[in-house]
């Protein structure tokens, strides 16, 4: 077990040495650091101390070197915008997203995975019907557009929910920030996540509803039948496990594709996420936090696969190799 | 009063282009502790008539006509509950292929507890205890390990011994076995045929016995169907319609049956293939392969009549 882990681990060590490399090579190719820190006026002798400083005149394997050595101990370097070092803005910036992101990816398996079924097993029904229409609307539905929509109707015109921001919120432990802890602060959460997670909910919805009918047709399900299990038992049980690898695997891929890219949603919605810090940074080429956050999502990734090996390890016995 | 009783099941499937009747007035009963095999070439209705009596017709399939009683009990036209509780509980089915029919994901223990658990009132630890009992009545060895195990720890053989403790774990008075040992290795098809008429035969299970081999047949039943384009041709004690058969149609089967000296195909004396559903011939719809086709066959088609020992629907042995 630990050792699956360990070598799952190892394995991601190459992906984030070149998400690293392409994370420091930014600071090459998009824009001169110098220039940029000293602006317009200043001498060649400033010029040559802060290159010095920086180590910007050291080979670049040795930078490139340095630079990982710098990140692994959660040093990003200062943000060109706010003069602020990239760590604190990022740990400031990540709950906001990771609470955003887990309630969208909560509420779109909670609602997606019985829609789902139900729509696996009733294929007919005017409900099904109606939910395969929704689920249409939200595969195709721009996600700015939605999130606009959603304003208009719930923020404008029915006056029900804030339209902006993260409401209060409460820090826990430190760093961590929480908008849970208040009723504001849930309501404030209610129309992004929903923006967010719309898509994998519909996702989620089809996906089910597809393996579902692919596994209902399966001998063993037919035997549960000829035993005379339960509907409920054939339906939630036997069926809808076997149905969860693959929804297993795009929960995972999605996850990861939410934080990455909340971007929209976040600025729809003036969400102080890392999404409108990102947007933020890109316009004004804020190099060490677009650097920072590329090798953030790479661990997410990273983390995110590990846990939907552990997840299928759980699901599916035929995975666990016997010693 | 037999156990099973199946009076003129006609089974049909509406489809865009007409109702094709799958099964033709089928007619048989099956006693208490009785194995009836039923034979017949692929696509004679054989499965269909299983899942027809247990409930279990696909869809757009539904029984037409016909009635099927268990213990005198109409069960064709009972709703989906009091049916799903007399499957596995009254009538145990057994699969063909036992590498599909488990589910990959859960135990085999917790497979049996579930389906006894589903009929019987007991508690976990009875339940456990009763699936370790099964699992050794149909030789798993080192039962009380293996209990605990996943399908995939199993060899084929092995799992279809465990499908058959799951279809008599309810203590059922029937089962149907739908071609139990076709998908299995040749070497060990014999093993399990002679665990289920052991095991059927120590707990009184009347059996249902699908089956392409008429050597099995002959080893097993008591009784044997021969089925032919959804109709049953010939039904009778089985040394009779082994040794004497009435319906020219089993004689060609039976001529198929491989013996020590020489093994034939499966038949190779009867010319031709069965119909399809769509283009059923009028009259006797075996008349187009029969070698003993007359004029009355091209018209009318025959019932089961008396014939000798046995019952044939063939007009050889209509007396008028
Ligand atoms: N879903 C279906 N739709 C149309 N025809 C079907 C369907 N299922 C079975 N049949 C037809 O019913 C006939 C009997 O099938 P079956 O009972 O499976 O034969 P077998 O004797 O080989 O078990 C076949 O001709 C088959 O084509
Ligand atoms: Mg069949």
């Amino acid at each position: 077990m630990f050792g699956f882990i360990g070598s799952r681990l190892l394995q991601a060590v190459p992906v984030l040495l070149v998400v690293g490399f392409i994370a420091f090579a930014l600071f090459d190719y998009v824009g001169d650091p110098v220039s940029i820190l000293l602006g317009q006026d200043h001498t060649e002798a400033q010029r040559v101390a802060l290159v010095q400083q920086l180590g910007l005149d050291q080979p670049f394997f040795v930078q490139y070197a340095r630079f990982l050595w710098t990140a692994l101990h959660g040093n990003f370097g200062i943000s060109y915008r706010l003069a602020q070092p990239v760590s604190s803005l990022i740990a400031e910036r990540l709950p906001a997203t990771l609470e955003l992101a887990i309630t969208a990816s909560v509420l779109a398996f909670a609602i997606g995975v019985p829609m789902g079924v139900y729509t696996g097993i009733h294929r007919n029904t005017l409900l099904s019907r109606l939910f395969m229409i929704v689920s249409l609307v939200g595969v195709s539905l721009p996600t700015f557009l939605l999130g606009i929509l959603l304003i208009l109707l719930f923020a404008v015109w029915l006056g029900w929910l804030p339209s902006f921001g993260r409401g209060p919120v409460v820090h826990l432990g430190g760093w961590w920030t929480t908008g849970f802890t208040s009723w504001a602060g849930i309501r404030s959460l209610i129309l992004p996540a929903i923006t967010l997670g719309m898509f994998q909910m519909t996702l989620i919805m089809r996906l089910v509803r597809a393996e579902m009918l692919e596994v209902l047709r399966t001998d063993y399900i037919k035997f549960a039948r000829a035993r005379g299990l339960t509907n409920r038992a054939i339906n939630f049980g036997h069926a809808l496990k076997n149905t969860l690898v693959p929804v297993i695997t795009i929960m995972g891929l999605q996850f990861g594709g939410i934080v990455a890219f909340s971007l929209v949603t976040e600025t729809v919605f003036q969400w102080p996420g890392m999404g409108l810090l990102l947007v933020q940074s890109v316009a004004v080429a804020d190099i060490p936090v677009m650097s920072a956050y590329l090798l953030l999502i790479a661990l997410v990734f990273v983390l995110i696969n590990l846990v939907v090996d552990l997840l299928y390890y759980a699901v599916d016995p035929r995975l666990r190799v016997r010693r | 009063m037999p156990l099973l009783d199946v009076r003129d099941l006609t089974v049909e499937f509406p489809t865009r282009r007409g109702t094709l009747r799958a099964l033709d007035r089928v007619s048989f009963s099956i006693e208490s502790g009785e194995i009836l095999g039923v034979v017949g070439e692929s696509g004679a209705g054989k499965s269909l008539t299983g899942a027809a009596i247990v409930g279990l017709l696909e869809r757009p399939g539904r029984i037409a006509s016909g009635e099927i009683r268990l213990d005198g009990q109409r069960i064709d036209n009972l709703a989906p509950e009091p049916l799903r509780r007399i499957r596995g509980r009254r009538i145990g089915t057994i699969f063909q292929d036992p590498l599909t029919t488990l589910n990959p994901l859960y135990t085999i223990g917790r497979q049996l507890t579930e389906t006894m658990q589903t009929h019987m009132r007991l508690t976990d630890a009875e339940a456990r205890r009763k699936a370790i009992g099964w699992l050794d009545r149909v030789g798993i060895p080192a039962a009380a390990q293996r209990i605990d195990a996943y399908p995939h720890e199993f060899s084929g053989g092995q799992r279809q011994r465990v499908v058959i403790a799951l279809a008599l774990c309810a203590e059922p008075a029937l089962v149907i076995a739908d071609e139990p040992t076709t998908a299995l290795d040749v070497s060990i098809q014999a093993q399990i045929i002679t665990l289920l008429k052991n095991l059927t035969r120590d707990h009184g299970t009347a059996v249902m016995l699908v089956t392409h081999d008429m050597g099995v047949i002959a080893e097993t039943a008591d009784r044997v169907a021969v089925m032919y384009a959804g109709r049953i041709v010939e039904i009778g004690p089985v040394a009779a319609v082994i040794r004497q058969p009435a319906h020219p149609y089993t004689d060609g089967l039976m001529a198929s049956i491989p013996s020590l000296e020489h093994r034939v195909d499966r038949l190779r004396q009867i010319d031709g293939a069965m119909p399809r559903l769509d283009a059923i011939p009028a009259g006797c719809r075996f008349h187009p392969r029969c070698p003993r086709v007359f004029a009355r066959c091209h018209k009318e088609q025959p019932e089961l009549l008396p014939a000798g020992a046995t019952n044939a629907a063939c007009w050889l042995h209509a007396n008028g």
